[in-house]
């Protein structure tokens, strides 16, 4: 049993080394997918992660509500209104701004101002938002380290009407910005329609994939859902070589998402079986 | 003559249980429910509203489907503020009954109802919304239909196979007391003083088009506009959203919109795989999501998803709603004839229940269910193969069964098809 344990804590840490600064360089982009499962847990934990480790997190959630995202938080330990107010987290919620730009038409133009177009070509409002939101002032240079770009997720941006290549580009001058700019990271969800043979949505994820650094893949089990075993983690390292950790390297676990954390084991490791 | 006599025992025999559980506990009864408005007494402007409840998981607000037997597979109830999406069956027979339950649960519970229809007039809709089985006449009247449908095992101790006993029933008899969730007759439609007595808006399509169309740089479809707008009206006027202090009593909107998706709702993704307004359905869903979530509301869609070409549509569709639930009736497939299914009418499939304020979510443990239209109400049942009633079964006639027992597979994985693999 106790063998168990330390095997699903290193299991955890090698997740969270993933993320944790000293031995992941800034200006990465990890991409989380999910397939047949929903990969939501991999966001609250980078969420949460990035928060608690001082970062400044520009936070665009195009899927939940604010409340949704702070009471899962709060579970995993940290306060999105309190990190709010201090600065820390800016926090773009897509459904309300839906709302308003639908019905209370404003002067100013609005991050998610595409809704309302009928022919949509860029994200650009979207990128002068995030690029607005971590700009570095003095005094938070001293408070928050790096800032990060988090996204909930790329695939609604296709359902409302943008083209993938629009996303691309989207990321890519974001990374020109967050990445390069600022030595930043970007963590964005994308689903996998898996045989829904949705062309855009293949064509975004691709195009992510060659250039992501980092991709943790949250898949269904192919024989069906368990009580004990909710799905399994691929994690696959690209991009230029580090020193310490190797390269190319994928990585499989499966995990069971708790109340407050997520355990992982490896393959045929579930307490179920053993 | 032997089954009636029994059954009439049997009846009889949980009448005299339930009245001598009154007659002890009448004051257990009684004390309940300032008990619970007590301890609740932080949800008590919650608690307020009739036919809710806060879910044991997450806090939130949840309303009954109108089907007790759904609310306990989406894990309590639907939440309010929440989409639930019915995938029609192939011939459109039973998903309406889901969408009448919805709206006759509200009626009963006292809820503002919103229908919207682009096929029938919403009156109409109302009119013929199933009758609610309420305290006295209920408990007859359910016995009367269990009884003419199956044999009353339920009230019968069992002396083999006791362990059955402890096993969770997916449909249990209707609870007169309980205010959340009713049961209805499907047999009899809802008194007409219940349906006068109610407050209802009706949005049908054909009497909403105007003929001036003013089609603004807008890509959302005429009529999804004209819904959205709609919606958006009733919920700023009634005050259902909190920003505005309610005067009165505050209340749920249920609100129905009926084979949304549906070529009469003008949207083309029903007629061809590469649409140039591909993006409309998914659109609307995005920003009634918004609406419903910032509102004391909850909607049902019913949504004929068979018809729509492009699957990466619906894929999309499923991503944007909260709970999906799939319907898929036997008639005209070859399910029908086959000796497996001979219990049921249709499957019914749980395809996404939502994690809300949670990392989890409440799935049930049973994936393969079954629904069936009794001569009065529709019941959700676990799906389960019929007895081998015959002596010497032809071994011909086993392998058919097993053979769509395989078939069956895809329908009981959640996240995948039953390959042969194994994954621990």
């Amino acid at each position: 049993m106790s063998r168990l344990l330390a095997r699903k804590r290193s299991a955890g840490r090698s997740e969270r080394c993933c993320s944790s600064s000293s031995s992941w360089p800034p200006g990465k982009l990890t991409l989380l997918c999910d397939a047949k499962t929903d990969g939501s847990f991999l966001v609250h934990h980078f969420l949460s992660f990035y928060l608690k480790a001082d970062y400044k997190v520009c936070f665009v959630a195009l899927i939940q509500s604010f409340s949704h995202y702070n009471i899962v938080g709060q579970k995993l330990g940290v306060s999105l209104t309190a990190a709010r107010e201090r600065g820390q987290l800016v926090f773009l919620e897509g459904l309300k701004s839906a709302v308003d730009i639908f019905f209370r038409p404003q002067e100013e133009p609005h991050p998610l101002q595409f809704l309302r177009e009928a022919n949509t070509r860029n994200l650009q409002p979207l990128y002068e938002f995030v690029r607005e939101a971590l700009k570095p002032t003095d005094e938070e240079e001293a408070a928050c380290r790096c800032p990060v770009l988090l996204v909930d997720d790329l695939s609604v941006l296709l359902s409302l009407g943008l083209g993938a290549v629009a996303v691309l580009d989207f990321i890519h001058y974001c990374r020109a910005t967050v990445c390069w700019e600022r030595k930043g990271n970007i963590v964005a969800l994308v689903h996998d329609s898996g045989d829904a043979e949705d062309e855009e949505n293949d064509i975004l994820l691709n195009g992510l994939s060659h250039q992501s650094h980092l991709i943790l893949r949250a898949e269904g089990l192919a024989t069906g859902f368990c009580k004990d075993v909710h799905g399994q983690l691929k994690i696959l390292w690209r991009g230029p070589s580090q020193p310490t950790a190797p390269r190319d390297r994928s990585l499989t676990y499966q995990y069971k998402i708790q109340d407050k954390s997520v355990s992982f084991f490896a393959k045929g490791m579930s307490p179920a079986v053993l | 003559m032997a089954a009636a006599a029994t059954c009439g025992t049997g009846t009889g025999s949980t009448g005299s249980v339930v009245a001598a559980a009154s007659k002890n506990n009448v004051t257990s009864f009684q004390r309940r429910g300032p008990r619970v408005s007590g301890t609740d007494s932080g949800c008590s402007r919650l608690l307020s509203i009739a036919g809710t409840r806060p879910s044991v998981r997450n806090g939130q607000l949840l309303v009954s489907t109108g089907l007790p037997a759904l609310d306990q597979l989406l894990g309590g109830g639907l939440a309010v503020g929440t989409v639930l999406l019915i995938e029609e069956d192939k011939y459109n027979i039973y998903s309406p009954l889901l969408f009448k339950y919805f709206l006759a649960e509200g009626i009963v519970s006292g809820h503002t109802l919103l229908v919207a229809s682009a096929k029938e007039d919403p009156a109409d809709i109302l009119q013929e919304l199933p009758a609610p089985l309420l305290d006295d006449n209920c408990k007859k009247d359910f016995d009367e239909d269990v009884c003419n449908h199956e044999t009353p095992e339920s009230n019968i101790k069992m002396k083999i196979a006791w362990r059955y006993q402890l096993l969770p029933k997916m449909e249990a008899g209707p609870v007169s007391s309980s205010r959340f969730g009713h049961y209805y007759d499907v047999s009899k439609r809802i008194p007409q003083e219940l349906i006068e007595a109610s407050k209802w808006h009706g949005f049908f399509l054909p009497e909403k088009i105007s003929s001036t169309l003013n089609v603004e740089s807008c890509s959302l479809t005429h009529g999804y506009l004209k819904l959205l707008q709609f919606i958006q009206n009733i919920i700023y006027e009634e005050g259902f959203d909190g920003s505005n202090p309610q005067k009165k009593q505050k209340n749920i909107l249920r609100i129905g919109i009926q084979s949304l998706g549906s070529p009469l709702w003008g949207d083309d993704i029903c007629c061809t795989e590469n649409s140039d307004n591909s993006h409309g359905l998914t659109k609307f869903l995005f920003v009634l999501r918004g609406l419903l979530r910032a509102s004391l509301s909850a909607c049902i869609i019913t949504m004929p998803t068979h018809l729509i070409q492009n699957k990466a549509i619906i894929a999309r569709v499923r991503n944007l709603s909260d709970i999906v639930v799939g319907l898929e009736s036997f008639i005209g497939s070859e399910k029908e004839t086959n000796p497996l299914y001979k219990d049921f009418h249709g499957l019914i499939h749980i395809r996404q229940i939502p994690r809300l304020n949670n990392l989890i979510c409440d799935v049930s443990d049973v994936k393969d269910l079954a629904f069936k239209l009794k001569r009065k109400l529709f019941t959700i049942e676990r799906l389960h193969l019929p007895p081998d009633l015959s002596d010497t079964v032809s071994r011909s006639s086993k392998q058919d069964l097993a053979e769509s027992a395989k078939l069956l597979g895809p329908g009981c994985g959640m996240m995948a098809g039953g390959k042969k693999h194994l994954d621990f």
